[in-house]
Parts: structure tokens; sequence; C-alpha cells
């Protein structure tokens, strides 16, 4: 059923979210919160080189010491195959993520993890890891993306030879992949073309910095079956890796989700579970293991920093005619950066009849790159809408009306192959350019700046339930970790479907042995997709409900109603009774045909995509080069914001990381490839009194594939920031800055750098 | 018979850089029996590694999505998310 055009009663309100006593009482469970009986520490030690053979491990040592119960190495864990599946996020490599949990032959990055201890105490865990004794032979390393793809730099892996490129290479290299994306022919373009507008753009490597550090308790009893208890974006996904890396049947290890404290990405794969099993099974005991706050940044997947090289040809009249890009993102220490999306995304807001796009995925000595909110797009955008922005001011055209003229509507051919369907792009721009914002007045010194984005959004494998219990509550269930207010929507799909206040409907995440399978919690994917399977588990149960009322009241079951939570006779034909509530019909259930409830696994097509707006104004200190945030305003289009305070709450807090991602964060690295800002006091994430409120502008052009019209909201909003700041800047100060983050001592240095120039005019 | 245009370049490596195929099919698990019987590999590599956008709607892990001789069939990378 479709309830678009219904008039709703719960989706579109603003109930109190059902996590947020727990949360703000401490009483949530974390991974770092768990205990058990017999529980040991598990501690990891990691390399302190950056790129290195490593020539022994000497755990005798580390045996020895009084309260250590196993010591573990990657010889506990079966080497497996260099095998790719579909099962995570993003196709993995799993000897890649087996080598990342627990280092092979080579340390690949400062900070990866060579061996594991499990002992009675934390501090004893500590002290046993400075006891194993690792022979390194240190190799050349390489940081940044285009060092790690000059031809004297040292390789990674000797059996990584470039795919993509025909004839196949003869020798190993650094660059794992070259993608490309061609429409048209974009030379030809550019000879067409009155304005040519060309920049390149360079970012650093950013880190999801969620607050809540990596942690899992696992136990491996002696029959073999394993119970994880772990903070990630999907239990199934934690399982299945587990299942994989330790050659475990998937239906001996339970995977209990816990509350999450941030994830964008950052938890979609796992770096503790398989090690801490393997000691727990070594040892006979639970192993709790959790991560410092360095540890996460030394060892836990950012996303990739990049180049990337951008150029815009144009008639006079503003009509784009061609473009190119080439983008290069590092992967970490094994492939698999998010280059394929980038590729995709820079241009897919706009029509353009001919598009030439090449990606490469590097591999260097920095922790492998994870997912963080729509990845790759924001490298991409962040080159491609300050071209946009330039390339607006050349031919003195309003920022909004260029991207209108050149923008995607329904029925435009992307340059990577399909054709836009049931878009909001340009309703988009047009509450843009109406909103008061655009046109408030700004001070000297002061600049604003505009910046789009686009999302593609999945669907996917989905399980969701719902059951009433014997005094009529309803409990729904969804297979999925909430990072993002899912638990909240999903509750009130199924509580508007069932006619009940919101408050009536509680939902919970069971574990992987109690639900059916779903697919993680990632690409803005579980309001769309658990939702749908959701929805149609509560129509299910209203059907059931209809049947035991026309069999208690003895009418065809096509003379009973459901409205607003009960059953009634449909018409005066129908008999004269009284309606039956939830309550009334749980008491009968048994009589009736047993236990209410169904559950419905599906896998969710149609995601529409995501789009969004953002407009920023700023001022800069000229004495100090610090940027500050007057005004932010991100408009998007969310398809149908089943509660609006969580979509505004995705969209602000995308904002802020991509605001954070713009002016201050990134990796600061020293000669020798180790990480010098590996804590929040120096890796500089926006704290609340960096940013002013950001106003959330809801656009809703209703996405026809899901039931109550939702579209993904939580990636896009980190996509136009970048550019959107950057953009502001070059209003305020005249100066374009094509390196991230426009950190303070950067935007003083292109100051000063331009100073002589104008003292002299 | 529907036209099939292969995007991106990781499917063009097994069809010699063809990007547009006419195939015999109208499901994508015919689609992707057909091409693996052309193009040896072609099959793994679209059914685990990327999506088929039919008339503009992507569809990913699919074998039941269907399309007619009329529509615009694309295959395109698979789409994961943060």
């Amino acid at each position: 059923m479709n309830y678009i055009t219904s008039d709703l009663k719960v989706v579109g309100s603003r109930p109190v979210r059902p996590d947020g006593v727990e949360k703000v009482t401490g009483r949530a469970q974390f991974g770092a919160d768990m205990r058990m009986a017999g529980m040991l520490w598990g501690k990891v030690l990691r390399s302190p080189h950056a790129h290195a053979k490593i020539l022994s491990i000497d755990t005798s040592k580390a045996e020895k010491l009084p309260g250590v119960k196993a010591v573990v190495t990657s010889k506990d864990l079966p080497h497996i195959a260099n095998e790719e599946a579909f099962v995570g996020e993003g196709p993995m490599n799993f000897r890649d993520l087996s080598r990342n949990c627990l280092a092979w032959d080579k340390a690949l990055y400062e900070g990866h993890a060579v061996a594991a201890v499990a002992a009675t105490s934390q501090a004893i865990a500590d002290a046993a890891i400075e006891l194993i004794d690792v022979k390194y032979e240190v190799l050349p390393h390489s940081i940044d993306v285009e060092d790690a793809m000059a031809d004297n730099a040292a390789v990674l892996h000797e059996d990584l030879f470039t795919a993509g490129v025909d004839p196949k290479p003869a020798k190993p290299s650094n660059i794992a992949k070259v993608v490309t994306f061609k429409k048209g022919d974009a030379e030809a373009g550019f000879k067409d073309a009155d304005v040519i507008v060309e920049g390149r753009y360079t970012t650093k490597a950013v880190h999801q910095a969620y607050i809540e550090p990596h942690a899992c308790l696992c136990s491996y009893n002696a029959d073999g079956q394993v119970m994880i208890y772990s903070s990630s974006q999907g239990h199934f996904m934690v399982r299945a890796y587990c299942s994989k890396l330790l050659g475990i049947d998937l239906a001996n290890i339970r995977a209990v989700p816990l509350e999450i404290g941030g994830g964008f990405g950052g938890k979609t794969l796992v770096y503790l579970e398989p090690v801490a099993i393997a000691l727990s099974k070594k040892a006979g005991r639970p192993v709790k293991m959790q991560m410092t706050r360095d540890e996460v940044f030394r060892a836990s997947g950012p996303t990739s920093g990049a180049t990337v090289e951008v150029k815009l040809g144009a008639k006079k009249d503003g009509s784009i005619v061609a473009v190119k890009q080439v983008l290069k993102y590092q992967a970490g220490a094994f492939p698999g950066s998010p280059i394929g999306p980038g590729c995709m995304c820079g241009f897919a807001m706009y029509d353009i009849p001919n598009v030439d796009v090449v990606g490469y995925d590097v591999v260097s000595n920095r922790p492998k790159v994870a997912a963080y909110r729509a990845p790759g797009a924001p490298i991409s955008s962040w080159a491609v809408e300050c071209a946009m922005d330039d390339l607006a001011r050349k031919l003195g055209k309003d920022a909004i009306e260029l991207r209108e003229q050149n923008g995607a509507r329904n029925g435009t051919k992307t340059h990577y192959g399909p054709t836009h369907q049931n878009i909001g792009f340009l309703e988009t721009l047009k509450a843009a350019k109406n909103h008061p914002h655009w046109k408030a007045p700004l001070k000297p010194g002061q600049g604003r700046g505009i910046a789009c984005g686009f999302w593609f959004n999945i669907g996917g494998e989905s399980s969701a339930g719902c059951h009433i219990a014997e005094d009529g509550t309803v409990v729904a269930t969804s297979g999925n970790p909430d990072i993002g207010g899912s638990r909240a929507s999903i509750g009130m799909m199924v509580a508007e479907v069932l006619g009940v206040p919101a408050e009536r409907v509680r939902t919970i995440i069971p574990d992987t042995s109690s639900i059916g399978f779903s697919f993680l919690t990632g690409g803005s994917r579980v309001t769309f997709a658990t939702g749908m399977a959701a929805t149609q588990a509560a129509e299910r149960v209203v059907e059931d409900l209809k049947r035991r009322a026309a069999q208690i009241w003895e009418i065809p079951v096509e003379a009973v109603e459901w409205k607003d939570g009960k059953a009634y006779p449909a018409g005066s034909n129908a008999g004269a009774f009284e309606p039956l509530d939830l309550a009334s019909l749980a008491l009968k259930a048994g009589r009736t045909g047993g236990p209410i409830g169904s559950e419905v696994s599906v896998n969710a097509q149609g995601a529409g995509p995501g789009f969004g707006a953002h407009i920023c104004d700023v001022e800069v200190d000229h004495e100090t080069g610090a940027v500050k945030i007057l005004r932010y305003t991100a408009i998007q289009d969310v398809g149908k914001a089943i509660h609006p305070s969580y979509v505004e709450g995705q969209i602000q807090g995308g904002a802020t990381q991509g605001i954070g991602w713009a002016l201050n964060e990134e990796y600061i690295y020293d000669a020798k490839g180790k990480m010098d800002n590996s804590g929040f006091l120096d890796y500089r994430v926006p704290v609340a009194s960096d940013v002013p409120m950001i106003e959330a502008v809801m656009v809703e052009v209703p996405n026809p594939r899901h039931p109550f019209g939702a579209r993904g909201v939580g990636e896009v909003p980190i996509i136009p920031p970048m550019a959107a700041v950057g953009n502001a800047i070059c209003g305020a100060t005249g100066l374009r800055l094509y390196d991230l983050p426009m950190s303070p001592p950067k935007v003083r240095a292109a100051l000063d750098a331009v100073a002589p120039k104008l003292a002299a005019e | 018979m529907p036209k099939v245009l292969i995007t991106g370049s990781a499917c063009q490596r097994f069809t010699g850089g063809k990007t547009e195929l006419e195939v015999a099919a109208t499901t994508f698990r015919r689609l992707v029996l057909e091409l693996d019987q052309r193009f040896p590999g072609l099959g793994k590599q679209v059914e685990e590694g990327m999506a088929v956008a039919i008339d503009g709607e992507i569809f990913q892990d699919a074998y039941a999505a269907t399309f007619g001789s009329d529509s615009e069939v694309v295959l395109i990378p698979k789409i994961g998310g943060g």
C-alpha cells in the first residue's frame, strides 16, 4: 500500500525519541559497558613503522607473564585466499580484511595490528604487549596519493597489478585500479566552449571521528558457539566477517547489537571482533577489547586524501558543454577507496553533453580507508562545486541560476549511465533561491557561498517485524542498528499503519539469531528499506486482525474495516458490533488463531537519490586566518520526513562534519609516516561553539517507491559544505583556495601572498 | 532485443572495450546468464559487482528485475554508502 497522499497522523510528527532517556541518563549499553563473568582484557600490539617487513614475532616472554591467558598473531587465524565478496559495505576482499585485523608478513601502516594478548587485567595486558619482540625490516613509505603513485614509490603489495588498464601491467603497482566514465566527446566539447575554468584541488585524509571508540566483548564457548557484543553498523555484517575470517559457521555465531556512539560509515567493518574471538578460543574465557582514541586514529579507517583536477567548458550563455575530471584517491593499506562513487557523483547533478572522468584507486601506508558518509562524493564535489562557482563568476552569472540552467531533472541522462527519474534537484535549488538567506545583506569583509551535492541512496535486504503483545501494545523489530533515528521512524510507520499513537509502539533491534537477515546500516537505507519491511509487516498484522474480528463477529472478512487502531463493521449491513481495539483482539489471540505478529524480509529496490544545496556566510580574520561561519542554511530533498527532528538532525550533523572537513580536520604525519595528531585536542573537529545553528530546510518530493515517500537523508548533507565554505571565503577575500583544510595558517598564507599585490594596487 | 549499456571500465575489460550490447533477456537473472555465456567471467562480475539501472531506476541484487525491449538498461558499479 502507498500512503503518500493519505492523511497521516503519526508520520511527519515529532514524538519524543525512544532512546533518549537511557542515553541522557547514562544507562544505554555501549560496547565498552559490557561485562561477562570470567572476562579477560584484550590488547593489540601495533606496528610503530609505516611500512616494514615483519621478520619474526617472539611472544614467549608475553606468554609467561602471570595473568596472560592467550597471545595471538595472524598464525592463529586461517590464512584465506584472495577472495572478494559483497557482504558488507562495498566489495570486501577477505584476505585483506584478515591482514588488516592482524598483519601477515608486512606492517603496512603505523598502528597496523601485529599481535594481541588477553590477560586478567588491562594493566597486565598493557605490560604483556611490551614483552612481544617483533623484528622489523623498515621499508620506505608513502603517504600522499601522488607520492604513492610515483614510479619510485615503494610498492606495498607485490601481487597488486593495476586493474582497468589494457594490456595488463607486468610490474606491481600502488595503483590498484583505474576507472573511467565517458559521455559524448569532451575534447570536442571543450573546443566548442567560449569559457574554460580549471583547477587542481587537494584534500587530506579525515576521520569519521565518532565519539565512541571501537569496542567488543566476545565469547568462544567450548562447543564452538560464539557470542559477540559489539557496537557496529551491522551485526549481521559482524557475524559474516567473523565467520569468514575464522572459518566458523554463521549459525554458530550470535552477534548482539549495542548502542552506537556514531558510525558514519566507519563501523561498517570489523577490527577487534575476530581478534577477540581468536583470543577467547585460545584462553577459554570471554575477551573484551576496546580501542583508545589514539588507536582509533592510527588504526581504523579514515576516508581518503585525494587530488582532483577539474575542467569545465561553457558557452557565453552559461550552458556547460564539456567537463573533465581526474580523481586520485588514497585507499590506505589495501585497495578499495570510494573512487567509483567519487567519479559518478561530482557531475550527477548536471545535464552535460560531454563528460570525461578518470579515477585512480591508490594504496599507501595509511590505515585502510573506511566509508565516510557518501563515500567519495564530498571530495569530488569539493572540486566541481568550486569550479562551478568560478565559472559563474567568469560568466557574470548568479551561482544558483547557473546551476538551475544546467541542472539535472527528470529525464536527464547521467554520465555514468542511468537516466534520472523522480528527482528533486531543481526544487531544492528553487528553495535555496527563495530562502531569505540567499538575499540577506552582507557586511564588508563577509562572503557568501553556495554548493550542491548528490547521493544515490540504496535499498537492499532488510527484515522487520510487528508483534502485538497480550495487552495490545506493539513491539516492532528491526534488523538494523540505529545510528540515525531509525528506531523512531520504523516505530512511527508501524504506528501509522496500525492506527495507534507512536508511544504504543516500542522498536527493538534483536540479535542475529532472533530476526531475519538485514544488510548493514549504511547508504541511508534503513528508513527506506527496513521501513518498507516494517510497513509490510504491520499491514499483514492489520489483515490478520481484520480476519480475527470477522471470526469474532461471524461476518465475512470483507465486511471488516480497520481504522484508527480498531476493527469496525464496514457499513450498517455488516452488523451492529462495538469496535474491537488491539487490546480486545490481543485478549482473544489464542482463540482466534494464535499469537498476532508478522515478520517480513525484503530486498528493497527503488531508493530515490537525494540532492542538497547549502548556503554559507563567512567572515575571515585577516590577522589569524581564522574563518568564522556566520550563517548556514542546508536545503535538501528528503522525500518525506518521517520524523522531521531526526531528519533535521541528520542534515545538521552532516553539514557540521563537512564544515570540519573544510576548515580544520586533517591527518598530520611526521617524516617517518607516523601520525602526529591522534587525539581530539590536535585533530580539530567542530564543537558547538564553532558553528551557528544550522537551519535545515526540508524539500519533500516524495519517492513513489516507498510507502510513505521517504528517501535516504543521512549522506547528502556532508557533500556541499566544503565548497560552500570555500566559495564563501572566495566571496569574502577574492581568493580561491584549492587545498583542504582551509585552516588558519593556510588562509593567512594565501592572504599574505596577495598582500604585496594589493598594497601596490 | 534490449540494448544493455555498460559504463565504467570494470566490465569493459571482459567485453574487449565494447560498451553497448544487445542481449536476449527480459530479467536481470537471464541477463547475467547471457552475458556470462558470451564473455566468460562477466556474469560473476555483473552479479556481484554491478547494479542495473532500468529506465533510470537502480536495482541491486534483484534477479526478478524485468525490462522490455525498449527499456534503457545500464550496468553501473554497485553502490554502497556510509
